[in-house]
């Protein structure tokens, strides 16, 4: 809790403080009144009797009572709220108010405000929210806030973040399946594979034979030697390299890349593997927003009936 | 500090170093200055009780919407983007009360401050309930009879009623004020409504009806600041000593024209006496002279003993042109300019202004990819701010490199005021580019008005 590791600077500063509202408290009585010569008229004299260089005298021009008044008031405020909130050294005040304790009511209050929408579309099936054009239009600022960053703000990705607007899945792309990658998130791996498919020459050659899965262009010879190497890849990826959804084994047959297609780059997946992670959502947004960004990322690749209007 | 040691034979006395507020009980008055100052107050009262009703396009014509942030000024819609309008207008109002009082002195603190309006209004009321001066001061030495005590529970209860109706007023600017009447009506008013309703009725029942001129003497920041702003040909409110002295009521050739009737002390609202000169307690309103110009009417001599004057024109006896030739003068020209140039400055852009507007900003997570045929494609997002209140259907341009184009649909439809977030998608084809970055700007125009477009610059990124 405390940033010190002894007391005493929790006490300096509360015995500065207490002793700063005391001297304001002390100097406002004490200079209240003032005593001054009765002058020849029998009056108090108009000056306040202070004289600087023999006859320099400073004259009585009093501040309104309910300036004072108010300062005084100050004074009570002060008390009050050193007493009620955190302010006297470590003390943490009568009321236990903590900034973190505010940051929750704002939160539970903003769950509160909004919670009855997302419950409404939580109700529905993820492929009629998606209908819905107000609900794309908050999974559009949703995705633009947390999923944009790595996805792209066309949700086309980048390298290493899938395109989210085809029809091709890591991990299938069932609005099921969608809600559940955000929600509980992925972590795809691919193990370095340099050493069970062989010499530098093999992975050369199954770099080949994969990209001649997809059509582009290969080195016949290559890709000759390179098919029967392929056995290695196919425990995830299929023989037919179609991939795995159950394992987010990627498709190779088709001409998508997740970190390129060059023949150095598939070369350098084959040698040293692949790692990567999508983080789980659902803690963090809660489920009722999560299905309605489920909602949003599968109309991306299965097309909106409306497009998303603005919302006011 | 250095207090001499008092003889014993010298006698003291404790005295207070604050003062209570003693109570100053204008007397009512009635002239030219007098008029002009209702003429404020019904002018002033009328636009702020009022303007809040005024409908326009559907909708309050001035409803200042913190909750939406949207600002809606008559056929205008500001957006908190559109923050350097009022700065502007604050340093016009500013430079306009600097010109006014370098010229007249403080005019506005006599005649159109909410402080002296709304102590005009409480003080009839108070006139109208309790009686002129005399029977106030009367009413303040009785002890608390039942008739005191109604007296007084009616000033009160009517001042509560305008300060209420002020409170709602004001609260009717930033809240729409119909819905606030209905809220009102059936005691069913939010708890933040409510409380600034309060919170605003409490100011003016106690700055008008109790605080008064202390709120000029003491509070205000510009009753003290102006003084910077006056110089010896400042029309102030004076007292024409070489006329007025020695006073008395005597008709005798050795005195002056004060006959010291007091009645420019008795109408003063901050309770000071003019014939001792230029004080920083005397908010410039006038009242001493309506009441001496009446009184010089009663004994026949010409009115003006108490006038505006300047301090150069009273001394060298000056005629009303000669003041009049000195307004023209460094300071005023100066003030006049800034003031000029402000606030020409201000309607020209309010005019010109684009009801569009654009922010771009690009994707950073990817600097630049490489999609089929070699094309190089950047991926922005654009901020598009519809600040008309009407829908309209936009198409968003780009250019700045050769075969530059948008990759998606070009068209953004949004509805009146309203704002969104378009992702775009910039392709160009392959080796038009050399690794880099690049310069291009896009362009959103309304479709249905080629006049309403806006542009900014971006840069494209060719990955290496």
């Amino acid at each position: 809790m405390s940033d010190f590791t002894s007391g005493f600077w929790n006490w300096y500063i509360a015995l500065i403080t207490i002793l700063g509202i005391a001297g304001c408290a002390i100097l406002l009585w004490s200079q209240s009144v003032h005593k001054v010569r009765i002058g020849k008229d029998g009056q108090p004299e108009k000056t306040t009797g202070h004289v600087w260089d023999e006859d320099l005298t400073e004259l009585n021009t009093p501040m309104p009572r309910w300036w004072m008044v108010l300062f005084y008031l100050t004074i009570v405020f002060a008390i009050a709220y050193l007493v009620l909130y955190p302010g006297l050294g470590s003390y943490a005040g009568k009321l236990g108010w903590q900034s973190s304790g505010a940051y929750k009511a704002e939160v539970k209050q903003a769950n509160a405000d909004f919670g009855p929408l997302f419950d409404q579309y939580l109700k529905q099936d993820i492929k009629m929210v998606a209908r819905d054009p107000q609900a794309r239009a908050i999974g559009e600022r949703l995705f633009l806030n947390y999923c944009a960053q790595c996805h792209g703000s066309d949700a086309r990705g980048n390298k290493g973040y899938p395109n989210l607007t085809d029809s091709d899945w890591l991990y299938g792309g069932e609005p099921s399946v969608i809600k559940e990658t955000i929600m509980k998130g992925r972590n795809g791996q691919m193990p370095p594979m340099g050493a069970a498919v062989g010499s530098d020459k093999d992975v050369e050659n199954v770099a080949h034979y994969v990209r001649s899965l997809s059509g582009l262009t290969a080195d016949p010879v290559k890709v000759s030697f390179g098919k029967p190497k392929f056995g290695a890849c196919a425990a995830c990826h299929g023989a037919d390299a179609h991939g795995n959804p159950a394992l987010g084994a990627p498709n190779l047959t088709d001409k998508i890349w997740l970190y390129g297609g060059s023949a150095e780059t598939v070369m350098e997946t084959i040698r040293k593997g692949r790692n990567n992670t999508m983080p789980a959502w659902g803690e963090f947004l809660g489920e009722g927003k999560v299905h309605v960004l489920a909602a949003y990322v599968w109309s991306l690749s299965n097309g909106a009936e409306a497009p998303v209007v603005a919302a006011k | 500090m250095n207090t001499p040691a008092s003889p014993p034979e010298v006698k003291e006395a404790v005295i207070k170093m604050y003062a209570a507020r003693e109570e100053i009980h204008p007397r009512e008055v009635k002239g030219r200055y007098a008029t002009l100052r209702w003429a404020c107050v019904w002018l002033t009262q009328a636009l702020f009780y009022g303007l809040p009703w005024l409908q326009m396009n559907g909708r309050q014509a001035v409803l200042f919407d913190l909750g939406a942030r949207k600002f809606h000024l008559f056929g205008l819609v500001l957006w908190p983007q559109d923050f350097i309008y009022l700065a502007a207008l604050l340093i016009v109002c500013a430079y306009g009360l600097f010109l006014v009082t370098a010229v007249a002195g403080r005019v506005w603190c006599g005649y159109a401050c909410p402080q002296t309006v709304y102590t005009e209004i409480f003080l009839w009321i108070e006139r109208r309930i309790e009686g002129n001066r005399s029977a106030r001061i009367r009413l303040d030495r009785q002890p608390w009879t039942p008739s005191k005590i109604g007296k007084r529970g009616a000033k009160h209860l009517a001042w509560g009623l305008v300060a209420l109706w002020t409170g709602f007023t004001f609260v009717g600017y930033f809240t729409p004020v119909r819905q606030l009447a209905h809220e009102a009506l059936g005691f069913s008013l939010g708890p933040w409504e409510l409380f600034w309703v309060l919170f605003y009725a409490l100011a003016t029942y106690g700055n008008a009806g109790w605080m008064r001129e202390q709120v000029c003497k003491y509070m205000c920041p510009y009753a003290r600041f102006q003084s910077a702003m006056f110089d010896r040909d400042t029309l102030i409110v004076s007292y024409d000593v070489a006329r007025g002295e020695p006073r008395g009521a005597s008709k005798s050739e050795l005195k002056g024209d004060c006959i010291d009737c007091s009645m420019c002390v008795q109408v003063c609202p901050t309770g000071i006496d003019i014939r001792k000169g230029l004080q920083y307690e005397c908010i410039g309103c006038a009242a001493c002279i309506d009441a001496c110009d009446s009184v010089m009417d009663k004994v026949a001599k010409p009115h003006g003993l108490i006038r505006y004057a300047t301090e150069n024109a009273l001394a060298g006896r000056w005629t009303a042109a000669q003041v009049r030739r000195r307004i023209l003068r460094p300071r005023v020209i100066g003030y006049g300019l800034v003031f000029v140039a402000i606030a020409g400055a201000l309607f020209t852009s309010l005019a010109l202004r684009t009801p569009l507007k654009l922010d771009v900003i690009r994707d950073r997570g990817a600097m630049g990819r490489e999609v089929e045929d070699g094309k190089i494609e950047n991926v922005y997002r654009l901020q598009v701010m519809n600040t008309a209140e009407r829908p309209h259907l936009y198409r968003v341009e780009v250019a700045g490199i050769d075969s530059a184009a948008i990759a998606d649909e070009d068209a953004v439809e949004l509805d009146g005021a309203s704002t969104r977030a378009v992702p775009v998608r910039v392709r160009i084809e392959a080796g038009r580019a050399a690794g880099g970055s690049h310069p291009i700007r896009f362009t959103v125009s309304a479709l249905d008005d080629p006049s309403l477009y806006v542009s900014e610059k971006a840069v494209f990124i060719v990955p290496k």
